[in-house]
């Protein structure tokens, strides 16, 4: 893996901050993340409901909300983002970003068929004809693992199964052999058994194309296989970056910390999961120092200032007092 | 009043449980399945989508109608209950939804909401009623002025709050919880999966839990039994299913799960059939990865693997015993009790 | 796909039926004798009595129900009472009139309501959407007597630009045929036209939120085949609810604005018919509206079944 930070990133977000409007206000969502992925890199985008990860997505492909203002620099594979025209900026979803979404039931057209759907995305980017679109697709759905792929194409989204559709969802992304998969949890509304073989199909993807993915979830340990740095944001922040496999046994982050012992441990005589105390502040109430230290256990005057995200062992942290590998206690946070 | 029950019976019983719906064709949700719950125990049903575990559920509360086998509790048939029975025994077992939302009335205050199954049960005067319902709305950790307002005031993990103490109002022995954490994010699952558990050592409850997701039931449950297309595959004490897992289906649903798993069985290929073409011979035959010509012929019975963990495979005779004999084999390493 | 027709055809039978049965009984036990509607105040009790066996009117009603409903199976509706010519000679030049002026106003319905409704959803929240709802909330407030009565101040009688009332047949000139037929029709189109906008701007703003459209946009498709392809193919699914809703309406608004603008269509027929006693008549143009609106209802699911192929694949 020592190549692969040797290489320019695929995708380069500095400073990126999302700004809603909700009743006139203007309410910031996402603050100050910065990161990088790249080509043949996973990076997990971890956190809870609220915390800004799917807007984060959002904006990187250009499709905010409604009235919502993107601020900082967004490059992929070394081009500026923010200060293209809208039309240019269309066009690179699709050919250089692909995007799968958590839902394919809805996020696939119910009234088009599966092949109508791929044919438009093919056509709009390269330069096909009817008929060898069509075979391009049936090809792309054969890859994914659809059997009697040629027939599939004139289904409907609605005549497949949960599994099947994801299949198709990942055939649409990768589709015109983007550069950057932006998968938004692509396995959460599936079965266990399925969402293994929708990863297993999602890892081949990655080393076939060499594919940069940045992976959004709100469950750090089923990308742990699989991701090779996560990037944990809680309120807007980016709290913790890192190697998943340090982050995951060692979160430095009170935040991650809690998120990571939140998680049933397997094979352990029962005791009670460690819990963060209070709740996620609202859009708009964050505090004004860090936004974890109102439920942070090790909180005290300093953290009314808000920390930056600094380099802390293998990984960076946004926090005063980072929990210490070395001084690590076994026994949980309170 | 209908009998109590004793010590040495099981709080709940389960008996050949079986359920079909539909006509053409006909939808086999659940077939044959018997298991028992001891006071105060967990008990897990866990399964993908499809498997039956929410029909399970739905049996054993006899929100829905068995179309074969019975449900005994506290010794009682509750098939056999009259309307007026049935209604007084379902003060004794409640429910708990994966929605908090569709299942709080959202025209009626926190009050009236908690207040309302010690009406409908006649219990107690307005003042004990009052009492009961602080007392329960400080136990699930909401603060007293929550009483006053509506559902859609509070988050998804308070309104699930909410709804675990509307099942407790009426004190209730058997609790069955459908997927209850499922639409939570993690940090308030774990808030709510730590309650259950105080909830349940505090007031001594039995719960039925029902979920998809294996990591919540091995934290939550003492007995889990693995459920494929309506059918129980697998039953046993947790660490046995967790540790030394027989069933090919339960082993492979151990191995599914990210980052972990001893991932020694390849991946099942292939998606969950349709309950109304369920195939001859083991269910689970189209996609288990060791099947062999017997497993297309011939459903396997269920196999005593050690005390209280049985497998329905046919790779399990060897190991095991057919149920209901006397256990005197050796147990495969490692086989926790 | 036919077995999806013919379940339609078969649920159609008893739209048809009933209102005839309806009509039947309600005619023959309203007031009002056909035979003095016909022999005038003066004719004698004999000259009544002998009209009255000739038409049948003087058979109990269980045989006259009996004997109307062979007809109606064999398509024998009788002749006029009044004009002495088969009711299915009588009605094609009236229900013509009708048409014309039901399919003018559902033009003018669909062309304004659907690109307002388009436009303000494509829109949302500027000015033009506001507008539109604002036009939109008056138009369909309007009663459409009234706004006839509006129209025809302001266009024919002080503007001058069409005429105040009658018909010209198409034979006679499109355009002048076509310049009777702009007022009823406005004045009938203008109500179903807002009802459509209000349909067609909340269906799209729906869709536009659907998850699929954010795909289409995210895999790069160009806007108008995220609208026109993506967009409009569900959207246009309860909009053609509605737009089967409206012909039925049209149609029953047109049997009332063609008195006001003395047009000679069924509305008209069937009035006369009525005070006229004229059972015949009045069953026959009864029968034409509920074939028609059959036949509308039916085009209607069929246009679904395309739109939607979980509708046309159960």
């Amino acid at each position: 893996m020592t190549n692969i930070s040797q290489t320019n990133p695929v995708l380069d977000v500095k400073n990126l901050a999302v700004t809603l409007t909700i009743y006139g206000r203007p309410v910031p969502v996402v603050t100050n993340v910065s990161f990088q992925v790249r080509a043949g890199e996973a990076v997990a985008l971890v956190g809870e409901s609220g915390c800004g990860k799917t807007m984060t997505a959002r904006a990187i492909i250009g499709l905010p909300p409604d009235g919502a203002r993107v601020g900082g620099s967004i490059q992929l594979e070394g081009r500026e983002l923010t200060t293209l025209s809208k039309k240019d900026r269309r066009k690179l979803g699709g050919s250089r970003i692909g995007f799968i979404f958590q839902e394919p039931m809805t996020s696939l057209h119910p009234t088009l068929t599966v092949g109508a759907q791929l044919c438009d995305t093919l056509r709009t980017h390269l330069d096909l004809g009817r008929k060898e679109a069509r075979d391009r697709a049936a090809q792309l759905l054969d890859r994914v693992g659809i059997p009697r792929a040629t027939a599939m194409l004139d289904s409907y989204i609605h005549q497949l199964s949960g599994g099947m559709r994801q299949r198709v969802m990942i055939a649409l992304a990768v589709s015109c052999k983007p550069a950057l998969i932006i998968a938004d949890e692509p396995t959460t509304a599936l079965d266990v058994t399925i969402q293994a073989q929708v990863l297993d199909l999602l890892k081949e993807m990655r080393s076939e194309l060499g594919l940069a993915m940045l992976y959004i979830t709100h469950d750090l340990e089923v990308v742990s296989d699989f991701c090779d740095r996560a990037v944990v944001m809680y309120a807007g922040d980016i709290v913790e970056e890192g190697p998943v496999a340090s982050i995951l046994t060692a979160p430095h982050h009170h935040y991650t910390r809690g998120l990571i012992g939140a998680i049933p441990a397997h094979d352990e005589d029962r005791k009670r999961l460690t819990l963060i105390k209070g709740q996620v502040p609202p859009l708009g109430a964050w505090p004004a120092g860090c936004r974890f230290a109102p439920r942070c256990p090790r909180a005290d005057e300093v953290c009314l200032k808000h920390p930056a995200l600094e380099p802390f062992e293998e990984s960076a942290v946004r926090c005063w007092h980072p929990v210490e590998l070395k001084k690590k206690e076994t026994s949980t946070l309170g | 009043m209908v009998k109590q029950t004793t010590a040495s019976s099981p709080l709940l019983q389960v008996e050949d449980l079986g359920k079909t719906f539909g006509q053409k064709p006909p939808v086999q949700a659940v077939r044959g399945v018997n298991f028992s719950i001891a006071q105060g125990q967990t008990f897990g049903l866990v399964g993908e989508s499809g498997s039956g575990k929410s029909t399970t559920g739905r049996l054993v509360l006899r929100l829905l109608e068995p179309s074969a086998g019975r449900v005994l509790f506290r010794g009682n048939d509750l098939g056999k209950l009259g309307k007026k029975e049935l209604r007084q025994e379902r003060r004794h077992m409640q429910m708990i939804f994966q929605d908090p939302y569709g299942s709080l009335n959202r025209w009626m205050s926190i009050r009236e909401t908690l207040e309302e199954p010690l009406l409908v049960h006649g219990l107690l005067d307005p003042a004990g009623r009052k009492q009961r319902v602080e007392t329960l709305l400080n136990e699930v950790g909401l603060p007293k002025a929550a009483l006053d307002k509506y559902p859609h005031e509070f988050s998804g993990g308070q309104r699930q709050r909410i709804a675990i103490a509307r099942a407790l109002v009426t004190e209730p022995e058997l609790i069955v919880a459908d997927e209850p954490v499922s639409a939570l994010d993690v940090s308030v699952q774990a808030q709510v999966l730590n309650l259950l558990l105080n909830l349940q050592e505090s007031h001594k409850m039995t719960l039925l839990f029902i979920s998809h997701d294996l990591r919540v039931v091995e934290f939550m449950c003492d007995q889990i039994a693995v459920m494929y297309l309506g059918q129980i595959m697998e039953l046993g004490p947790r660490k046995a299913i967790y540790r030394t897992p027989q069933h090919p289906y339960t082993r492979a649903l151990l191995d599914s799960i990210p980052g972990r798993g001893k991932k020694e069985l390849p991946r099942l290929k292939g998606e969950i059939p349709s309950p109304s073409a369920i195939p001859p011979g083991c269910p689970f035959n189209t996609r288990c990865p060791l099947a062999f010509d017997r497993c297309f012929r011939e459903q396997p019975a269920l196999y005593e693997l050690s005390p209280g963990h049985v497998s329905a495979c046919h790779l399990a005779e060897a190991e095991g015993q057919p149920q209901g004999r006397p256990n005197n084999i050796a147990m495969s390493p490692g086989t926790g009790a | 796909m036919g077995k999806y027709i013919r379940r339609r055809l078969l649920h159609a039978l008893p739209t048809i039926f009933i209102p005839l049965v309806l009509v039947f009984f309600l005619l023959r036990l309203a007031p009002g004798d056909p035979a003095v509607q016909i022999l005038g105040d003066n004719a004698t009790p004999e000259q009544i009595a002998a009209l009255r066996t000739q038409l049948g009117l003087d058979q109990p009603l269980p045989i006259q129900f009996l004997l109307w409903l062979k007809g109606l199976f064999t398509l024998q509706l009788g002749d006029s009472l009044f004009f002495h010519k088969p009711v299915l000679e009588l009605i094609p030049a009236y229900a013509a009139v009708t048409l014309q002026l039901t399919f003018f106003a559902l033009v003018i319905a669909m062309v304004i309501g659907l690109s307002a409704g388009i436009a303000a959803s494509l829109l949302r929240g500027k000015i033009l959407d506001r507008g539109i709802i604002g036009v939109m909330v008056f138009s369909i407030s309007l009663p459409e007597f009234w706004l006839a009565l509006v129209l025809i101040f302001v266009f024919a009688v002080t503007l001058r630009w069409f005429p105040v009332a009658g018909y010209v047949s198409f034979d006679e000139g499109v355009w002048a045929s076509l310049a009777t037929l702009v007022l009823p029709a406005l004045a009938i189109g203008v109500r179903q036209a807002a009802l459509l906008t209000r349909m067609t701007r909340s269906a799209m703003l729906d869709v536009l939120d659907e998850p699929y459209v954010t795909t289409a946009r995210a895999q790069g498709l160009p806007e108008a085949t995220v609208i026109g392809r993506y967009t409009l193919r569900t959207a246009a699914v309860p909009v053609v609810t509605v737009i089967g809703l409206s012909v039925s309406y049209l149609l029953s608004g047109a049997v009332a604005i063609e008195l006001i603008f003395s047009l000679p269509g069924m509305g008209k027929l069937l009035v006369d018919a009525v005070s006229r006693r004229d059972y015949p008549v009045v069953e026959g143009s009864v029968l034409t509206i509920a074939v028609t609106l059959v036949v509308v209802n039916l085009i209607v699911d069929l246009v679904y079944a395309w739109l939607d192929p979980r509708i046309r694949l159960k």
